[in-house]
């Protein structure tokens, strides 16, 4: 099963990081953002595996970092989650143009 | 598959066919992993991702939806200046890939088991990863009293 070229791992893993990007840049709901950052952290961590499996497959710092970017994201969601909810409950929404309080 | 689904992910209008989309985008990145022979990543992928990160998406979108509304669509300036920027931005990174020939690796590949992530994970020599380890544990634990602070003090102001 390694006769993927890398070159391929590397092309779905850049569309998946701009589809990503995309996704962040027009919507303007909390959770839909939420869920475009979590495609790039996948693009991340698609690109940290094929160049550790490609590049250097005596090491495996790749899959270290890429365990670790997994765990940062947990966290992350689960406080973006916590801030997402708390937002709603002020403002009855959470559609980012609405919070609006620290515009000036 | 996994391109079909993130692109079905940020462009749906429904909100909740759009966190069906990112489970099956999930399940597909880790079926990649598991193709290149990565086999505890993969199993990784699917416990934390897709086990714990969608759902916890979909409990809040629960809280903080009706899940039958339709999602307002962008202006349209917004989207073309978006999707001009990420082909771009696409096109300018694939082409520095073709460009780029990557040398030839002749090291022998070395079987990353479960055992030695383990090995490698608490080892404070060179090439260990004791440090990382317990920054992200501090972190985690940082993030868990963080985000029971933040949904407590609501409950008492409200």
């Amino acid at each position: 099963m390694s006769e993927i070229p890398m070159t391929y791992v590397l092309f779905v893993s850049f569309a998946l990081f701009f589809i990503g990007a995309y996704g962040f840049l027009t919507r303007r709901n909390m959770i839909t953002m939420l869920m475009a950052v979590e495609l790039m952290l996948n693009a991340v961590n698609i690109n940290f595996v094929a160049f550790n499996k490609y590049l250097f497959p005596e090491k495996g710092d790749g899959v270290f970092f890429t365990i670790f970017i997994i765990t940062i994201a947990a966290a992350e969601a689960a406080v973006a989650i916590a801030i997402i909810i708390n937002i709603y409950r002020k403002f009855k929404s959470i559609d980012s143009e609405d919070a609006d309080t620290l515009k000036w | 598959m996994i391109i079909v689904f993130g692109i079905l992910a940020v462009t749906t209008k429904k909100i909740f066919h759009a966190a069906v989309y990112l489970l099956f985008t999930l399940i597909n990145v880790a079926a990649l992993y598991f193709c290149l022979n990565y086999e505890f990543l993969a199993a990784v992928q699917i416990v934390v991702y897709v086990g714990g990160i969608v759902v916890l998406i979909l409990f809040s979108l629960f809280l903080t939806h009706r899940v039958s509304d339709d999602m307002l669509t962008p202006p349209w300036y917004r989207m073309v200046f978006a999707m001009l920027l990420c082909v771009f931005g696409f096109g300018f990174a694939f082409f520095l890939v073709i460009v780029h020939n990557f040398p030839e690796v002749t090291n022998t590949p070395i079987e990353i088991s479960v055992h030695y992530i383990g090995r490698q994970m608490l080892n404070y020599g060179s090439g260990g990863y004791v440090l990382p380890f317990e920054v992200v544990s501090i972190l985690l634990l940082a993030a868990l009293i963080g985000s029971i602070a933040i949904a407590f003090k609501t409950k008492k102001n409200v």
